[in-house]
């Protein structure tokens, strides 16, 4: 057991702390992507050109094979970079789904005309990719999905309806499974496609949430042509291939959370040094310096519990217990931190964007509100609950 | 970086848990929780004979010279046997201190004989006052006639009964801090005037004593370490055992988790095994996710102990605050989840349960090294 760097690692980590520091953008502050006065497509376009700056200077696909415009690293290098990236406060990855789950899912299950054609355009976001798998009576229960592919030829003939479709009005290739054969049980008949957004009878229709922006969609499908050569893993495999996805979804997003959760946590501290309740510092509440203790305590677990995983990795080795439990750890710590900055503002916490006396701009209502999907998406902690209790404690299914 | 155990490591575990499933069932447990020694001879020379005695001591002075995280592994197989006895006040307090700050005579005397089975030690450093701040150091030490006179009482001290040697935390002085003129004095037990009193815990597989002095007369050889400096070297004995403390809470937890999951598997309720009902499902999962951010901090505190690190007492007060927390909760979860006969004396479950309490004040609960976490961070 060692925490110590090697000096390659070191000098990796100083690579990139000396690039943040040169190239982090003036004016980027979190109010860019987070605000319902700040319009989407411009937040996107400001994105877009972050995550180019990071390809080009080779911090983005860190651990992707080099003929594919990756890096041939290890997952301590990423995790030393989102260290870094967290360190910085800089802006996040936008084409995460392309990153963290369609890349890896292509690397994993593509032919080699599929590696070439998508992963290079994923890592410098020209592609922005999106996630078509839940459905209105698919969710949780996602094998009963029951959007259509039907074979013409050459070409899948899709129809039916996605939704909760995050960054869908934005994306031009989304990651979507479908059904193949109805005749089969539910886990069998379903294929994983690459489907070009800009395909004629693909319609998206923004949903808004409690946030009152409109981050993810409805997604319609009429007629849409998909070539067959756009098939990933194999016809009637999607429920493998999607799995793997969602595989590396917990893993690499992992990564991101934990940043998220210290840039979170190291603001919420500095609000409560500078927020006087009751004529002294929040900070010096005995109250809250419990809280925020519990708080920066459960930040540090979730970071090693995040490094005993990545250790057996590089090992080689699968991760254990220890990988499945993060995501419920992160959606109960952050969701409990937001509470907190709320309860540190007392009731400034009433006034959003648009007031002066607004905090910190209205930026923390925002993510306050954004954090109760934080339990939701990517799988409901019920369902993770379930999968913790039944895969590694090996519990009987009920 | 690597955050994991080496091969070294994998094998003292499975070699500690061997031993312990056949030298330490709850059979003998349950036997050494009415016996006041609440060890054996027998059983103390079997550890000796593995060299777990001085498992952190260096060579010199019979040990094994490993480090901490050597011994988190160790800890958290004794932690899963509820191992009875003065290991952990022999040690991780009385020879801690003594390798921490006592002269080079001290420690050959001293933990040649730890490490050879042939004495035990404890630190007599709480007072009735139940602080864990050096204010809390009241036990008055007067210099005399070229040596010291020991007046006051220590509480909760760990097997005072039984050991040879005790450390005995005192005040010299007062100076401009309560950390000024806090002294460490060896005694041994039949020291003239120390009276030493066992005590009912609610936990018997760990003992408590009262130790009461009146006028013990020591000679300055008695001290170990500088007159008045004591404090640093007892704050980071105490930050390195609490760490031991934490990574035996972790093999505790993970053990009643086990004993859980199994039970949940072959129990039957309404037609099904009760594991299948998502209220024990989901409490179990619950019981996971504790136990595993309890091994990883303390996996993390066991190192930065071992490397001494500048965030070594952050590291091990963020230990001992998530670690406390997780034992008592997962120990509950683990007697509901039994129902009925988790609730018997003859179930095990409830020597955890009682482990987790006492460890859990055992040199400051949560509240206490949230706090702590607090003023490190600078909040
Ligand atoms: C902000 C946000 C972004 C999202 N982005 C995407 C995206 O990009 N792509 C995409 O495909 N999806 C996305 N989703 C959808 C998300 O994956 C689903 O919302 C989630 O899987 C839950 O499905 P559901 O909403 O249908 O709820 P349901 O499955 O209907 O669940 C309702 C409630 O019942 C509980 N429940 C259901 N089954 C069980 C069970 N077996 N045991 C115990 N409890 C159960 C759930 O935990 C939940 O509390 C997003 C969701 C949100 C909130
Ligand atoms: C101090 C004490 C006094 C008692 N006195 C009496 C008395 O005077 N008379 C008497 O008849 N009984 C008495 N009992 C027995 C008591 O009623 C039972 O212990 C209780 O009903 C639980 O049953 P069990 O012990 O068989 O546990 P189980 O039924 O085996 O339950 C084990 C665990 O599984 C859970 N579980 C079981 N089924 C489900 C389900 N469908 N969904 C979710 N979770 C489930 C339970 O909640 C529990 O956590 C007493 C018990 C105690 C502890």
């Amino acid at each position: 057991m060692d925490f110590r760097l090697t000096p390659e690692q070191e000098s990796f980590r100083n690579e990139v702390r000396a690039w943040v520091k040169q190239n982090l953008p003036k004016e980027w502050t979190s109010r860019v992507i987070s605000g319902p006065d700040v319009p989407r497509v411009e937040a996107y376009k400001f994105l877009r050109e972050w995550q180019k700056r990071l390809f080009d200077a080779g911090f983005i696909g860190l651990t992707w094979p080099k003929e594919y415009g990756g890096r041939g690293l290890t997952f301590m290098e990423e995790f030393i970079l989102h260290e870094e990236m967290a360190l910085a406060k800089a802006p996040p990855v936008l084409n995460i789904l392309g990153i963290a789950m369609a890349g890896p899912t292509i690397i994993a299950y593509g032919t080699e005309e599929q590696k070439k054609r998508y992963l290079a355009k994923i890592l410098s976001c020209e592609e922005i990719w999106c996630q078509g798998y839940s459905e209105p009576n698919a969710g949780s229960d996602l094998a009963s999905l029951q959007t259509r592919a039907v074979r013409d030829r050459d070409h899948f003939v899709v129809n039916g309806q996605k939704v909760w479709t995050s960054i869908a009005q934005a994306a031009d290739w989304m990651m979507l499974l479908a059904r193949t054969d109805p005749d089969v049980s539910k886990h069998k008949g379903i294929t994983y496609f690459l489907l070009d957004m800009h395909s004629p009878g693909v319609s998206v229709r923004p949903l808004r949430q409690i946030t009152g922006d409109a981050e993810f969609n409805e997604v319609f499908f009429e007629n849409v042509r998909v070539p067959a050569e756009n098939v990933l893993g194999g016809v009637n495999n999607g429920w493998q291939v999607g799995i793997t996805t969602l595989m590396y979804e917990r893993l690499a997003l992992g990564f991101g959370l934990q940043v998220r959760l210290r840039i979170a946590l190291d603001a919420l501290v500095g609000l409560a040094q500078r927020t006087k309740t009751n004529g002294d510092v929040a900070s010096k509440d005995p109250l809250v310096r419990q809280k925020l203790a519990q708080l920066w305590i459960d930040t540090e677990a979730f970071k090693y519990t995040g490094a005993r995983a990545i250790t057996k990795l590089l090992k080689g080795e699968l991760p254990g217990a220890e990988a499945s439990t993060g995501k419920i750890w992160w959606c109960e710590t952050h969701q409990r931190l937001q509470d907190i900055a709320m309860e540190v503002q007392g009731p400034y916490h009433q006034l959003m964007a648009g007031t002066e006396w607004a905090v910190d701009q209205g930026l923390w209502q925002y993510t306050f509100l954004r954090s109760r999907a934080n339990s939701v998406e990517g799988g409901t902690t019920e369902i993770q609950k379930n999968i913790i209790g039944e895969r590694v404690l090996g519990l009987p299914k009920g | 970086m690597d955050f994991g155990f080496n091969q070294e490591q994998e094998m003292l575990r499975a070699t500690a848990r061997k031993f312990f499933e056949n030298e330490c069932p709850s059979t003998f447990v349950r036997k050494m929780m009415d016996e006041p020694a609440g060890v054996t001879p027998d059983f103390w020379q079997k550890l000796a004979e593995q060299g777990w005695l001085g498992l952190i001591y260096p060579e010199a002075f019979g040990g094994v010279g490993l480090g901490f995280v050597d011994l988190t592994v160790l800890m958290e197989e004794m932690g899963r046997a509820v191992m009875p006895g003065p290991y952990f006040s022999t040690v991780l307090l009385g020879g801690l201190a003594i390798q921490e700050a006592g002269s080079e005579s001290q420690k050959k005397e001293w933990l040649t004989k730890i490490s050879g089975g042939s004495a035990k030690a404890t630190l007599a450093w709480t007072e009735p006052g139940a602080r864990w701040d050096a204010a809390g150091v009241t036990l008055q030490a007067r210099e005399a006639r070229g040596g010291f006179t020991l007046s006051g009482t220590k509480l909760f001290v760990h097997d005072a009964h039984t050991a040879d040697a005790l450390v005995v935390v005192a005040r010299t002085a007062n100076g401009a801090s309560p950390e000024d003129g806090v002294s460490l004095f060896l005694l041994p037990r039949d020291a003239k005037g120390m009276e030493v009193k066992l005590l009912p815990t609610m936990d018997q597989t760990r003992k408590l004593c009262e130790v009461t002095l009146k006028d013990v007369s020591v000679g300055a050889d008695a001290l170990v370490g500088e007159k008045g400096k004591g404090w640093r070297p007892l704050a980071r004995v105490v930050d390195r055992a609490t760490v031991a403390l934490c990574a035996e809470m972790c093999g505790g937890a993970q053990k009643i988790l086990d004993m859980t999951t199994e039970y949940a598997k072959i129990r039957v309720a309404f037609g099904k095994p009760i594991g299948s009902y998502q209220g024990v499902k989901h409490r179990a999962a619950d019981m996971l996710v504790d136990v595993e951010n309890a091994k990883s901090i303390t996996y993390y505190a066991a190192w930065a102990v071992d490397e001494q690190v500048a965030e070594a007492p952050l590291a091990a007060s963020m230990a001992k605050a998530y670690v406390s927390d997780a034992y008592r909760k997962v120990a509950a979860a683990g007697i509901q989840l039994h129902g009925g006969i988790g609730f018997t004396w003859e179930h095990d479950l409830h020597l955890y349960f009682k482990r987790a309490k006492g460890s859990e004040f055992t040199f400051g609960d949560a509240t206490y090294h949230r706090e702590r976490v607090a003023q490190l961070i600078n909040l």
